[in-house]
Parts: structure tokens; C-alpha cells; sequence
């Protein structure tokens, strides 16, 4: 273990584990380790778990009334589990189409940091990311894997609208807008598919410790993919599931 | 099942539970009543249960008119409402014929008043919760036109709550309730102290998602690594901002979390107008480690 975890209560309604500063795949697996087990163990409670890179929050729907009791509880079961390795995950392949048309800002990226936009592409598109978590919009998902030579500042004006699906850089960050929305992000190209749902009993398939690929499609593919998954027609496919 | 006619739409009003739970792993706000307080009193005078769907009204009230019969209950701001022109008590079940229209008048105190119905409002219902939220809920807010649905069932209500004292004290109080939040420890002693003395007047920009304040904040702290965030955590801003986050808020945030408000802290700010001027008071958590400090 890293470090013991800090427990605190944040308001009336949660509390907080904070697992350190750092922001690596360890850390994610120990947090994970015991959102499951608090998940598990929570269950009899109106009680969600979240995570993000460092820290959990167990959010109760009302007022906690035994603060005392859900710490201690809380505190057993962090001292006494030991982490496993073998956590399930799967590795999802996200079509990206990187036609021009969509990564407005390919070009920047391809003459500012001098490499051919065949480069930039094949950069983006080797790494397995990790998903440490959603937030900021229903769908958005906080990757990391970025490779050093994509870093990229964000634009000092931020587009007043960016399309749904979009992939972009902002910082050491890659990431995809779920939806249209304002941002400030520069943008790689266009993925076809949903990243939330709100009228689906799962509004998203991908969770935290999962990984993501992107494969380049064409303007073509990128179309078809659409017209199926509005037919309803498309499924994810996955590489490999674990376990 | 019956319906409602919006002949006015009001300021700001949306039809809110408490909220959707569950979904904050995809990254989707709570959202839910801004003042829970007021949302119970409606739902235990009517006999609802107590997630059942009221109308949250935000300073100037709309106009509506009922197509059935049915009970209805208004609590926590007095917005002087009136059924076919003539007063009404808050804080009561009021019977409502076919046909009786409701309307409000001058703000007398708080921000945001509650009006239950029996039964709740059947607006639909998205991940378990009818709460408006842009992207999730068709509507946001009440449009003129629109009607809305409720129960046409009418039981009669049994007076089993005849004796309960229902506070309005916290429509007008100053003071905040707040707990030291994540971050608070790594201010300076002298801004730790600021914090609780210092006042702070609500700016115009307030709404569901957060309050601000007009006055600036010295701030010593970089941003932090993107963390969990609810309901009543207050951000400070590299640039001196204190953001109070209100039920529609994000599920993460960079910024450093100074302060979190305790469920009566939020539903005290959430009675308060732009301009009015709030002192954040300190509140300890209870000792885990075996000593209550509060009692």
C-alpha cells in the first residue's frame, strides 16, 4: 500500500478517502480495490461510491446519522484488506476518424511540434488509456497515457462550440466531448460513437479502470458507424476482457 | 390523470425531488430542491411520500391553472400567493377545485418557495429521478403554455401532523453553517480566520449550479488534482473567487475546497438573494475518534 488512507466526512451527506497526491495506475487499482469492497459492503445503504485519480467519495442520499459508526466501518475495512492484482478490465476500441474536416486543429499540432499529421495520428492512436473516472459533463471520461509529445497547451480563446465526439489535447490530457459544448481543447478528429445515453439502463458502458484504444477510421467508416448505431446497430467492440 | 395549466411561467421555475442518485459515476449532477427543508414540510402535510415531485418557485412566482380537483401545500419563501385572488396560508393543505387558479405576489421573505401536490407532480421520470435538468429532462424550466400532470386521485388527508412546528427562521438568517472543507488546513491560520469573519454578498450570477459573491477572496493555494465535489462544497478560484456549488453542480472539480456547508447551511443560502450580505459560521465535525464534540 501507498500510504493508509485518510477517511473524512465532507458535509452531512459524504465522505471522503483520500489515497495521496499522485496520479498513476497503482494509485487508480488501490481505489478501485476499495470502491468494490465499500460497494459491497455499503450495499444495504442509499450509498454511491465515485472515484477519481486519488480519492473515493461515499455519497448517502440523506443526512449521515451515525457518523461515528460509518467511519469505523469504513476504517476496518480499509486496515484489514489486502489489494489484489488481478483486476478485471476491459480494453475498448473507439473508432476515431482523424480526416481534417474533423481534427480542425491537426495541422497546429502536425507544424508546431514537427511531426507529419501521419505521426500525430500514430502517436494518438498507440497508447491503451486508462479511464480513472467521469466528470465535468454526463459522459466524459478523464483518460490517462498521453504520450509526452502530443502535450499540448489549450487555445487561449475556447471555441464557443465544440461538436459532440470530438477528440481533442488540452495539457498532458487527452479526451472526448460527449456532447456539443463550449471547450477550449485542441481537436485530433471525430469519434462516431455515444459516450452517454440518458435513456439507456446503463447511460454508459465504460468504467473506471477500463482502458480505450482509438483506431482511425475513414470519413466513410466514420458515417456507416453512425447510421448503425442510430439503427441501433453497433456494438463496442472490445480487444481483450480479462478474467 | 389530471393536468395544470401554465398561464405564467414565473422567473425561474422547475418541477425537482431530491434528486438523481446513483448516476454521479457518469458524471450526472445530483441536481434535486435547493431547500430540502421546505420540500419535506409540503410532502408530510400532504401524506406524500418523501421523494414525491414539488415545484421549486424562485423570487417572482408563476400563475397556474388547476384542472381537477386536488390538495395542494406551499413552504418555505412567502411569495403572498393567492387562489382565485384571495390569500392563502403557507405551511397548510389548501383544497383545490377544477378550475382554481394560483398565483403569487410580493416576496415577503426567503428566495424559493415549494408548492407540493398530492401524490407529486408525474412529470417523467429519468434515471429514477423527475428532477429538470438541462440535457436530461426535456424541459429546464417552466414555459407558458405547458401543462403538467398530477394525480387525479383525491383521498382525503388525515390530520396526523396538526402539531408540527415548522421553522421559517432560516428564510431570513445571515449565517452559514460550513464545515472546514478538504483544503481548508492549507490556508494560511490568517485566511482560516477571514474565511469565517469576512462578509460576503451574493452576486447576481447565482442559480442552481453555484452562488457567488461579489467580493474577492486572497488566495494562496494552487489549483489540486480533479476531486470529488457535492452539493455545498465552496471552491476557491486562483483568481479569489469563493464558488459555493449549489444541487446542479459537476461531480469533480480542480479547484481547492475550502468550506463545505452542512445540509442546513445549504438550505439557508438557498433562501438568499443577490445582495444580501451571508457570514460563513464555523461547524465542527463530530470527534471520530470516540469524543463527540458537539454534545
Amino acid at each position: 500500500m501507498i500510504k493508509t488512507p485518510e477517511i473524512s466526512p465532507l458535509g452531512d451527506r459524504g465522505i471522503l478517502v483520500d489515497f495521496g497526491n499522485n496520479i498513476d495506475d497503482e494509485t487508480l487499482k488501490e481505489v478501485l480495490f476499495f470502491k468494490q469492497n465499500l460497494e459491497k459492503v455499503l450495499v444495504k445503504q442509499k450509498v454511491e461510491v465515485t472515484n477519481t485519480y486519488n480519492s473515493l467519495l461515499i455519497s448517502y442520499l440523506y443526512t449521515i446519522e451515525d457518523l461515528y459508526g460509518e467511519n469505523l466501518t469504513i476504517k476496518e475495512l480499509i486496515s484489514t484488506a489486502n489489494i489484489s492484482k488481478n483486476t478485471d478490465y476491459q480494453i475498448y476500441e473507439i473508432p476515431v476518424c482523424y480526416d481534417q474536416d474533423y481534427g480542425l486543429d491537426l495541422k497546429l499540432i502536425s507544424e508546431e511540434k514537427k511531426l507529419s499529421i501521419a505521426e500525430v495520428i500514430s502517436l494518438h492512436t498507440a497508447p491503451e488509456y486508462q479511464i480513472y473516472f467521469t466528470g465535468f459533463l454526463p459522459g466524459f471520461l478523464y483518460l490517462g497515457g498521453l504520450d509526452e509529445k502530443l502535450y499540448f497547451s489549450r487555445k487561449e480563446t475556447p471555441r464557443r462550440s465544440v461538436e459532440k465526439g470530438s477528440v481533442g489535447i488540452g495539457e498532458k490530457q487527452t479526451g472526448i466531448y460527449p456532447k456539443n459544448s463550449p471547450g477550449g481543447w485542441q481537436i485530433l478528429g471525430r469519434s462516431p460513437l455515444d459516450f452517454f445515453d440518458k435513456n439507456a439502463t446503463v447511460p454508459s458502458p465504460f468504467s473506471a479502470g477500463d482502458k480505450i484504444k482509438f483506431k482511425p477510421v475513414s470519413k466513410a467508416e466514420f458515417l456507416e458507424i453512425r447510421e448503425q448505431i442510430k439503427s441501433k446497430n453497433y456494438q463496442i467492440k472490445t480487444l481483450k476482457t480479462d478474467g | 390523470m389530471a393536468k395544470m395549466e401554465v398561464l405564467n411561467p414565473g422567473l425561474f421555475t422547475s418541477i425537482q425531488d431530491l434528486g438523481r442518485f446513483g448516476f454521479q459515476k457518469y458524471g450526472v449532477p445530483q441536481s434535486g430542491v435547493m431547500d430540502r427543508y421546505a420540500m419535506r414540510i409540503c410532502n408530510l402535510l400532504l401524506g406524500n411520500s418523501q421523494n414525491c415531485a414539488v415545484m421549486e418557485i424562485t423570487m417572482q412566482g408563476p400563475q397556474l391553472k388547476f384542472e381537477a380537483e386536488t390538495f395542494i401545500c406551499i413552504s418555505g419563501a412567502d411569495l403572498s400567493a393567492t387562489i382565485n385572488e384571495i390569500s392563502i396560508e403557507m405551511n397548510v393543505v389548501i383544497r383545490i377545485q377544477n378550475g382554481d387558479i394560483l398565483k403569487f405576489g410580493r416576496r415577503q421573505s426567503g428566495n424559493r418557495t415549494y408548492l407540493g401536490i398530492k401524490d407529486g407532480f408525474q412529470t417523467e421520470s429519468i434515471m429514477y429521478s423527475r428532477s429538470w435538468y438541462d440535457e436530461i429532462t426535456e424541459y429546464q424550466r417552466l414555459e407558458k403554455g405547458m401543462f403538467l400532470q398530477y394525480s387525479s386521485e383525491i383521498s382525503e388527508i388525515e390530520k396526523t401532523n396538526a402539531a408540527l412546528k415548522i421553522r421559517k427562521d432560516y428564510l431570513d438568517d445571515l449565517l452559514i453553517e460550513a464545515y472546514p472543507g478538504p483544503e481548508f488546513q492549507q490556508l494560511p491560520e490568517k485566511l482560516q480566520k477571514e474565511l469565517f469573519e469576512k462578509s460576503f454578498a451574493l452576486d447576481g450570477s447565482s442559480n442552481r449550479m453555484a452562488i457567488q459573491f461579489r467580493e474577492d477572496f486572497e488566495n494562496s493555494l494552487n489549483a489540486i488534482i480533479t476531486a470529488p465535489v457535492l452539493p455545498g462544497t465552496v471552491q476557491l478560484t486562483p483568481s479569489g473567487k469563493l464558488i459555493v456549488l449549489m444541487r446542479d453542480c459537476q461531480t469533480t472539480g480542480g479547484y481547492p475546497r475550502v468550506l463545505q456547508l452542512s445540509e442546513a447551511g445549504i438550505q439557508t443560502i438557498a433562501q438568499k438573494l443577490p445582495g444580501a450580505t451571508i457570514n460563513f459560521q464555523k461547524k465542527e465535525y463530530q470527534d471520530l475518534e470516540g469524543r463527540d464534540k458537539t454534545k
